[in-house]
């Protein structure tokens, strides 16, 4: 039961993660159905960003409290990560707004390749070990331990899921980027900008991305520059699951995947007898997305089948 | 008239290139020869890719798992691993398991069809980028089988890779070691190079063949627009099934190559990004057309490898930050970028529909 809980909370923790990443793809898939390759690329460039500021805040002025240098270090990835990926989208994406659809994937990766390769130039190589800004005794509840950390990721997630709920749902922005999810050129003749509408959508799915690569960083105590790849791999395989272009979905979809994955890890040795170990729990979260989709081939959520073949 | 003959005199000029090419690289030493042997390798491999991408539209993020399928078969059947850890085996092969390279081709060939089609089977219902994560999947599910099953029975030998494995042994000529013949040394990497040239040349034939057939043009049926293709009476299942299985035992045949021309074949041979490269030298080039597809594989697998020996000045200038490989990564990346922007259908884009009905020569 211990384990099992224990379970349940890292799960939640890194499905906190994938949600928030799987949002970006969600949100830049709805509006222009491109899968932005680049975006696990994103995350890390938030993470490094903030781990050189936080390096630099600590030796400028030693004994700042951790908080206060962690939300510092957000700020300022945020705002990077947003810079990036509203240039990504203008350099890589908008031209090809009406190309063949495979022409804009491989700009992607491109995209994604090229910022692998400036933060490997940038910030050398080497793995990176990120300070601990926030206290790292855990606390007990119920048989199983959580740490500081791991509550931050919890309490930043949700505060950040009713913020883009209400933005999408309230406000005048969010019923503009609904419209034009739902059809750019009547959008635009009801008075919206479409191209207005994507940057910000960069911008936010880039601050999120953000956000879960500081948390990834706090989490996993070390930054490297492909440390992208992975998280953005899963976050993009939970955004299918969930379904594609629906932001519920996306939440769902990486909540599922980060428990399938956890609990999976956790249990996998035990039900197989020793022969199937926890390095196996990436090969999990693709077996539970192949066989979620061959059932239902749009997604857990996702109501319309995708046609853009 | 001329415009024919002049043809001819340049596929000829091209002919005697392409054979004396390791000859005029050979003096540079042997590095130089390996890059082209690769180069050949990927141009196998993105033609085959083609079939499934290019041909029926079908976009597979998770193709080197078949050059890895065809790999690690060869290795299995031409390397000491299997005898060393299967007692009951050693006993039926006293001298060891060396099958014959034509032997090994078909197996692998079937195997990484079966493959490709088990993949496909799945994934009929899903369309565009459901089916590029549900292949990518699947492309590192392989991998990561094959970094792990050296426990609990030791198959793959895990991250370490198998080791030892046969060089090619043809009419009585050991790849291995330099050809004399008489007036002249051949050297291992060019007898490498003579036939993944002739492996490539039959590759390209057999695509040819294809785009033409009937089944070539049902597949580009279904990639203009399944539906229609359906109403039809094409049987689009069996179709897909057959894309699928045909790309993938190129990628099996390629992988067998390749895994002879290494000597030895490891996991990481086989990542995510590789596939990414392969789908990137099928799409930069021009899908769905094979002389566009040919160049894309020589782009991106020659030209950054010729920079990299180019590029020793500039490491020393940044200090060690624009490494060689570095420096690869990072021209590759441009290429991808910069290529689509600018010919978003690729370099060398396949004609216009319609094209074949109204021109015949």
């Amino acid at each position: 039961m211990d384990i099992f809980l224990q379970q349940i909370i890292n799960g939640l923790v890194l499905g906190s993660m994938y949600a928030l990443v799987a949002l970006g793809y969600t949100m830049v898939y709805g509006i222009i159905g491109l899968i932005n390759f680049a975006h696990g690329e994103v995350l890390m460039v938030g993470a490094m960003t903030s781990w050189s500021v936080i390096s630099i805040m600590q030796d400028a002025m030693p004994g700042a409290p951790g908080w206060l240098l962690l939300i510092l270090a957000l700020l300022i990835s945020f705002v990077v990560c947003g810079l990036l990926n509203f240039t990504i989208e203008r350099v890589a994406y908008r031209p090809l707004r009406n190309a063949p659809r495979l022409a804009p994937l491989i700009t992607a990766i491109g995209m994604s390749l090229f910022l692998q390769t400036m933060a490997m130039i940038i910030w050398k190589p080497n793995p990176k070990p990120f300070p601990a800004v926030l206290p790292t005794e855990p606390i007990a509840i119920g048989g199983a331990v959580i740490s500081v950390t791991q509550i931050f990721i919890l309490a930043a997630t949700a505060i950040t899921l009713a913020a883009l709920l209400f933005l999408v749902n309230r406000t005048k922005l969010g019923r503009a980027m609904r419209a034009t999810a739902e059809n750019p050129r009547v959008a635009g003749l009801m008075g919206i900008r479409p191209d207005t509408v994507i940057s910000v959508t960069f911008i936010i799915g880039a601050v999120l991305a953000a956000l879960a690569g500081v948390m990834w960083a706090l989490n996993y105590g070390t930054v490297q520059h492909f440390m992208g790849f992975m998280p953005g791999l899963k976050a993009f395989t939970a955004a299918v699951f969930g379904g594609i272009g629906n932001l519920a979905g996306a939440v769902v979809g990486g909540l599922a995947l980060g428990l399938i994955e956890a609990i999976g890890a956790g249990y996998l040795g035990a039900l197989t007898g020793g022969i199937l170990g926890s390095q196996y729990s990436d090969i999990f979260a693709f077996v539970v997305l192949i066989i979620v989709l061959t059932l239902r081939p749009s997604g857990l959520l996702g109501e319309r089948v995708a046609d853009r073949a | 008239m001329n415009s024919k003959r002049n043809k001819f005199a340049v596929f000829l000029a091209c002919g005697i290139l392409l054979m004396v090419l390791p000859f005029l690289l050979q003096p540079f030493g042997n590095s130089w020869v390996r890059i082209i042997d690769m180069v050949l390798l990927y141009i196998m491999l993105a033609l085959g890719l083609n079939i499934v991408v290019g041909y029926a539209g079908l976009l597979d993020l998770g193709y080197v798992a078949f050059f890895a399928v065809g790999a690690y078969v060869f290795g299995l059947l031409a390397s000491p691993h299997l005898l060393a850890n299967f007692a009951g085996l050693a006993a039926s092969f006293p001298d060891g398991v060396h099958y014959n390279i034509w032997v090994v081709l078909a197996v692998a060939a079937l195997i990484a069809g079966l493959a490709g089609m088990l993949l496909g089977a799945p994934t009929l219902k899903l369309r565009g980028d459901y089916l590029a994560i549900v292949t990518l999947g699947f492309g590192e599910i392989v991998r990561i089988f094959l970094l792990n099953l050296d426990r609990p029975v030791n198959i793959t030998n895990g991250p370490k890779g198998l080791m030892r494995i046969d060089d090619v042994n043809l009419f009585g000529v050991d790849f291995g070691r330099p050809l004399d013949l008489g007036f002249i040394t051949v050297e291992s990497v060019s007898l490498y190079y003579y036939l993944f040239l002739l492996m490539v040349i039959m590759t390209i034939f057999i695509c040819y063949r294809i785009e033409n057939s009937r089944i070539g043009r049902a597949w580009m049926a279904i990639r203009e627009d399944e539906i229609a293709a359906k109403a039809m009476g094409l049987n689009t299942r069996n179709l897909k099934l057959m894309a699928f299985g045909m790309g993938a035992s190129f990628g099996g045949i390629s992988g067998v190559l390749f895994a002879a021309f290494q000597g030895f074949v490891s996991p990481e041979s086989f990542s995510l990004m590789e596939s990414i490269m392969i789908v990137a030298m099928v799409v930069l080039g021009g899908l769905g057309h094979i002389p566009g597809v040919i160049l894309g594989a020589i782009l991106l697998a020659g030209l950054p490898e010729v920079l990299r020996h180019a590029a020793g000045p500039l490491t020393q200038l940044t200090d060690g930050r624009l490494a060689p490989e570095i420096l690869r990564q990072l021209l590759i990346a441009l290429a991808m970028i910069v290529i689509m922007i600018l010919r978003p259908k690729g370099l060398w884009p396949a004609p216009e529909h319609g094209k074949s009905l109204v021109k015949k020569d």
